[in-house]
């Protein structure tokens, strides 16, 4: 195998742990809309704690996405 | 045979398209890691080190400089009725000050300066970050890890100023049973010891995987379809998301430093 085609197949194999934060986020946010569904009182306080889960989560999908990115570009 | 033919020829052109694709691809797009280069401007060295004013240096100075235009003007000649730019600084502090309050405590307050200063360096920087042909700092491992582990050496250094040995407590969880201790108390010290690498590199991946991606994103309009209309779109939408993400990095950076003051004020 040469090369330039591994590291595509290892950027692609990089890439498939975003699945994982996919399921994260969409978790954080089905259980953020049946929190404020069930009290629509506690909106304001619940938002942010969400929106805090969300980018603790994302952060992860970007920890895949840069081992992606750096196998493609700057190995 | 015939069909075969044109099929075979149909197949050549394709490939020869993508081949000229590939090449202006190659031709007018830079790589998408170029814009992370720290290139020296103002060349300094001094015995064996290069202290060399670089472009981070530079933006740097610029972030400081906008913060202090941000808060030092308006507030010269301070009005009860704040004009744009006041309230502008006063949202800012007043953001930060609940943040402290709600997270810290009251008894945290004093640390109110430092919480402030890092939130407004970072929220400066990414965003100064996404003006094109600008440089990111913060995404320089170098930065984040730097910011992370001044965070960390300095709740270390409050909770054992305030607590002495009995900041040793953190590591173990109250309430939980004292045979349990072997187990806790390693996973504790790994989970302690493992804040600054999180929150250094959550930062860093932030910035560097959302900038590579809208560089390569950028890419694609050149031979994407539709006279570029779609991928500008989508352009402009990853532009909207990473907007977002650098507000939020910058929110989430500041709370999880209250969140260690904290544990480090108030030990749980």
């Amino acid at each position: 195998m040469d090369p330039t085609s591994a590291k595509m197949i290892g950027a692609g194999l990089a890439a498939i742990g975003v699945a994982g934060a996919g399921v994260g986020i969409g978790n954080i946010f089905a259980t953020l809309v049946s929190s404020i569904a069930r009290n629509p009182a506690a909106r304001d306080q619940v938002f942010g704690i969400g929106m805090l889960g969300f980018a603790l989560t994302e952060a992860v999908a970007l920890y895949a996405l840069l081992i992606a990115f750096l196998v493609l570009y700057a190995v | 045979m015939a069909d075969q033919g044109l099929a075979g020829a149909d197949e050549a052109r394709a490939r020869a398209g993508d081949a000229r694709v590939g090449k202006k691809l190659a031709a007018e797009v830079s790589p998408p890691l170029e814009q992370f280069v720290v290139k020296p401007l103002v060349p300094i060295h001094i015995g064996g080190l290069d202290l060399s004013y670089t472009n981070a240096a530079l933006l740097m100075t610029i972030v400081v400089a906008l913060i202090m235009v941000l808060l030092l003007v308006p507030t010269r000649r301070a009005a009860l009725v704040p004009t744009r730019l006041q309230s502008v600084a006063e949202l800012a502090y007043e953001f930060v000050a609940n943040m402290v309050r709600e997270n810290v405590g009251h008894d945290g307050f004093e640390y109110f300066p430092l919480v402030f200063s890092i939130f407004m360096f970072i929220l400066f920087a990414n965003f100064i970050g996404l003006i094109p042909y600008s440089f990111t700092i913060t995404g320089q491992i170098a930065v984040t890890f730097g910011l992370a582990i001044f965070v960390f050496v300095l709740v270390t250094i409050i909770g054992v100023v305030r607590h002495g040995f009995h900041f040793l407590h953190l590591f173990f969880p109250p309430g939980a049973p004292v045979f349990m201790a072997p187990v806790l108390v390693p996973i504790e010290i790994i989970s302690y010891l493992s804040r600054p690498v999180s929150l250094g590199i959550r930062l860093f991946a932030n910035m560097m995987a959302g900038h590579t991606m809208m560089a390569v994103f950028a890419g694609f309009t050149i031979t994407l379809g539709l006279f570029g209309f779609l991928p500008i779109a989508i352009n402009v939408a990853m532009f909207a998301l990473e907007i977002i993400v650098c507000a939020l990095q910058a929110y989430v950076f500041t709370i999880l430093t209250c969140l260690y003051l904290r544990d480090a004020i108030h030990l749980h």
